[in-house]
């Protein structure tokens, strides 16, 4: 179907030159970056032959920073300048953040509007700032070993996320010079992983238990289509949860008096070695020196720990239950579990996931490369890196979403679970004669009351021309695109008086603050448009003139009134003329200008595409 | 801001006509087997990763299409929006919100099967549960045949009736599932 070829400039690749696409697993406490070569999907290693990235930062003194490995050597020396599990504040207020933690983290938390924030050696640093590091090192990393720049990533996040997390998640990527291909679930990126490896067909689960985030999807695998029926989880529950138990149980049992920040610290590193021996041994020696000097000498055996960790394993089985019942299918319906996450890997987790679905899970997959794995497959996919046998993702939203409605309550406007990407619109009217704005504010989250969801957005549609109650007709629209983003419309219908928010403004950053923030970071200076060369931009020019020309000769006529049609045609005059010219940036405006007025062109012709293409169906009216 | 009050009153409906969008004959009678192929054809086709190449102007209408197919889908998968679909789409309302139009006899049985479940919450009875639950089917199963053949018939004020009654069973089953889960935790 070839519809348009119209590209942005400064985007376009030639047809069938190869596009170096990754995908990136931004964990809790490990990120790996991985991508397909010669049809296979691999993991990237650094220069070490290290795969796994630890999600740790430190913003030290004196200029000291590190991400990664040598970042999480230190961690217990300077525990509150080494920022680790930051993806547990992505999104969140400290609100949140002091709900979950009740603190027990080392760290000088800072509150700002929308999300909390960390205040270091080098400064205050947002979690978004820290994920961004994490992200750059991946896009390096990929970078030196594919040989050049990378087109687009496919960032996976938590299937249980809301919008808040999913925008910070991008903007993270954003900052740190990715051009975000998808948003993809974790679960359902190994599904990707694990379907296509083993032409897997039929309903599945996906049971994820992270270093910080619990998520359960179930699935239908068709041939060439992967469809999530349901999805539900925890975002703040995972490996760390048992660490902290751990921690807890030493202090108790080695009677430790209180303790300072670097203390806890190592006793969460020890918790985490301790645990981690435990699935594979009976019992394990919990050693830690104290600041003091005193050493901390225990010994946990795997009772202990399954009593320590019982609430939260159970804690899991509650999303599992509720997936499956908004999912309309039975425990006898699902043919295989597959596991995903280092958490799996306790013995008390396998035990109880094979009770509950009444069968043993699935475990020939690497649990810690599987979501990277099917992030690159889709990322592959997405950059137009076709193949005969390309498959079809269809995911939900986790979290209805509403608005605010008379007395504290929300009305839902989209249920959780409805399948992306949704467009839906209620209509609402005014409560008040003569009322003449109307306040909307955007919840997502599954209780009733207002306070009990997470608030999105704030936002007012004024100018409504003023009427007896219930007179007005104002048509709230909200889409959610298949990252699982929200944009939120409001239109009163006699007067057309609109008003739009992409939700971002109460959480995440603007996107001047991105600008600004990617303007200070010194590695993106090659990312600059305008600092391409000349002969580049002319390439451009040149292939969105002969696009355009090509679409006009095609569909002008049919598709554009004289009008529009004009204006085009001054455009690709105006192209033309800068064209010839040495002066970049009037090249580039230029290019922009004609781009801009080819917009709705594109549009219809898309439109028409796909109706004729349907129309091939043999559909009278659509 | 005054005047700026929150908003109310939800009034609004459908758009595309599901029937037609997905390519399969219109009335109760779907083939669930051809709905799912016929929906997967359409994303296939639709759905903006198969554009995502194409420039953002373009990308959004696929969204659009592929949002119009998801609701067409959602519509037309379970009886109860299908039958809602074709009700309303014939002009008639279904006054979802109001249950006066309910004949007495009928609000009685309701809530008399409520009193039940909220009994077999307080006594953690699975067993009565089931019991009601059996009793709805029951009621279900007469009234399923009649929804079908009121639609066929074009009799939109019956069908809209049987419909409704339809709407609150299913809403005493959610209840049931709500009980039994807050039962297992
Ligand atoms: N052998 C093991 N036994 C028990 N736990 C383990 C084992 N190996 C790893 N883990 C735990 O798995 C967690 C890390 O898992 P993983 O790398 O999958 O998480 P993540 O992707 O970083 O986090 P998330 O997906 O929640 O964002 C840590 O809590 C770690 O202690
Ligand atoms: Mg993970």
């Amino acid at each position: 179907m070839a519809l348009l070829q119209i590209s942005e400039p400064g985007q376009s690749t030639a047809p069938h030159q190869h596009r170096r696409a990754v995908g990136i697993d931004l964990g809790t406490t490990h990120s790996l970056v991985a991508t397909v070569r010669n049809s296979i999907a691999t993991v990237l290693p650094d220069e070490h032959g290290r795969v796994l990235l630890p999600s740790i930062v430190r913003y030290g003194q004196d200029g000291v920073f590190a991400v990664g490995v040598e970042a999480a050597a230190r961690q217990a020396e300077d525990p509150r300048n080494t920022l680790a599990s930051v993806k547990r504040f992505m999104g969140r207020g400290l609100a949140d953040v002091a709900k979950t933690h009740q603190g027990d983290l080392p760290y000088d938390f800072v509150d700002s509007p929308g999300m909390v924030q960390i205040r270091t050696a080098a400064g205050v640093k947002s979690p978004v700032e820290v994920s961004a590091e994490i992200l750059r090192v991946l896009r390096q990393r990929a970078e030196a070993s594919l040989g050049g720049e990378i087109t687009g990533a496919v960032i996976t996040v938590p299937a249980y996320f809301d919008d808040a997390q999913r925008q910070a998640t991008k903007d993270a990527a954003q900052l740190a010079g990715l051009e975000v291909l998808r948003l993809l679930n974790e679960p359902t990126a190994a599904a990707i992983a694990y379907g296509l490896d083993n032409a897997a067909e039929g309903v599945y689960a996906v049971y994820d238990l992270g270093g910080g985030t619990f998520d359960i999807s179930i699935l239908r695998l068709t041939k060439g289509v992967f469809e999530v029926l349901a999805t539900g989880g925890d975002s703040a529950l995972g490996g760390d949860d048992f660490d902290r138990r751990i921690a807890c149980w030493a202090i108790e049992a080695g009677q430790l008096p209180p303790l300072g920040a670097r203390d806890l610290r190592a006793l969460q590193v020890e918790a985490r070695e301790v645990k981690e021996a435990l699935s594979s041994r009976e019992a394990a020696r919990f050693h830690v020196k104290l600041q003091s000097g005193d050493p901390v000498d225990l010994t946990l055996d795997t009772a202990t720990l399954e009593s320590l960790g019982a609430n939260l394993v159970t804690k899991t089985l509650k999303p599992c239950r509720q997936a499956l019942r908004d999912a309309g299918v039975d425990i006898a319906d699902i043919k295989g579990v597959v596991l995903v996450g280092g958490s799996t890997r306790m013995p008390m987790v396998r035990a109880a996931v094979a009770e509950f679905f009444g069968q043993a899970p699935l475990t020939n997959l690497d649990p810690d490369q599987v979501v990277a794995l099917g992030a690159a497959r889709q990322a592959h996919l997405l950059a137009g890196n076709r193949s005969g046998d390309d498959w079809l993702l269809l995911d939900v939203i986790p979290l209805s979403l509403g608005i605010e409605t008379m007395g504290g309550l929300v009305e839902k406007i989209i249920p959780r679970n409805a399948t992306l990407p949704i467009a839906r619109a209620q209509e609402f009217t005014t409560f008040k004669d003569g009322q003449t704005a109307m306040r909307i504010h955007v919840l997502q989250g599954e209780r009733e009351r207002v306070d009990d969801c997470r608030s999105l957005a704030h936002f007012e549609l004024r100018g409504i021309p003023p009427m007896t109650a219930g007179a007005a007709r104002i048509k709230v629209e909200f889409e959610v695109d298949a990252d699982g983003l929200l944009a939120v419309t409001a239109r009163e219908q006699s007067t057309g008086v609109t008003a739009q928010v992409a939700v971002k403004p109460s959480y995440g950053l603007s996107d001047d603050d991105i600008a600004r923030m990617l303007r200070d970071s010194f590695d993106h200076a090659r990312d600059d448009l305008d600092a391409r060369a000349l002969a580049e931009v002319q390439v451009d020019a040149d292939r969105l003139l002969d696009a355009v020309r090509a679409a006009l000769a095609a569909d002008g006529e049919a598709l554009l009134s004289d009008t529009e049609r004009e204006a085009i045609e001054a455009r690709i005059v105006a192209l033309a003329e800068a064209r010839v010219g040495t002066d970049r940036s009037a090249v580039r405006q230029a290019s922009d200008a004609l781009s801009t007025a080819t917009d709705d062109f594109a549009a219809r012709r898309m439109d028409a595409g796909i109706r004729s293409a349907l129309a091939g169906r043999s559909i009278e009216s659509i | 801001m005054s005047d700026a009050v929150t908003a109310a009153v939800a009034t609004t409906g459908p758009g595309a006509d599901p029937f037609a969008l997905l390519g399969l004959p219109r009335g109760m009678d779907v083939d669930p087997h051809a709905l799912d192929d016929a929906y997967r054809q359409l994303q296939a086709q639709v759905h903006p990763d198969r554009f995502a190449d194409k420039s953002e102007a373009e990308r959004r209408v696929a969204m659009q299409w592929a949002a119009a197919a998801n609701e067409a889908y959602r519509t037309l998968k379970k009886p109860l929006p299908r039958a809602k679909h074709l009700i309303e789409s014939a002009g008639v309302g279904l006054g979802e919100q109001d249950n006066t139009a309910m004949p007495a006899d009928f609000l009685m049985q309701q809530m008399e099967w409520r009193e039940q479940v909220a009994e077999a919450r307080a006594h953690r009875d699975d067993k009565g549960l089931r019991h009601i639950e059996h009793d709805i089917r029951g009621a279900e199963g007469r009234l399923w045949p009649l929804l079908s053949e009121r639609i066929a018939a074009a009799d939109w004020p019956a069908a809209a009736d049987a419909w409704r009654r339809l709407r609150f069973l299913e809403k005493l089953h959610d209840d049931i599932e709500d009980v039994r889960a807050a039962l297992i935790d």
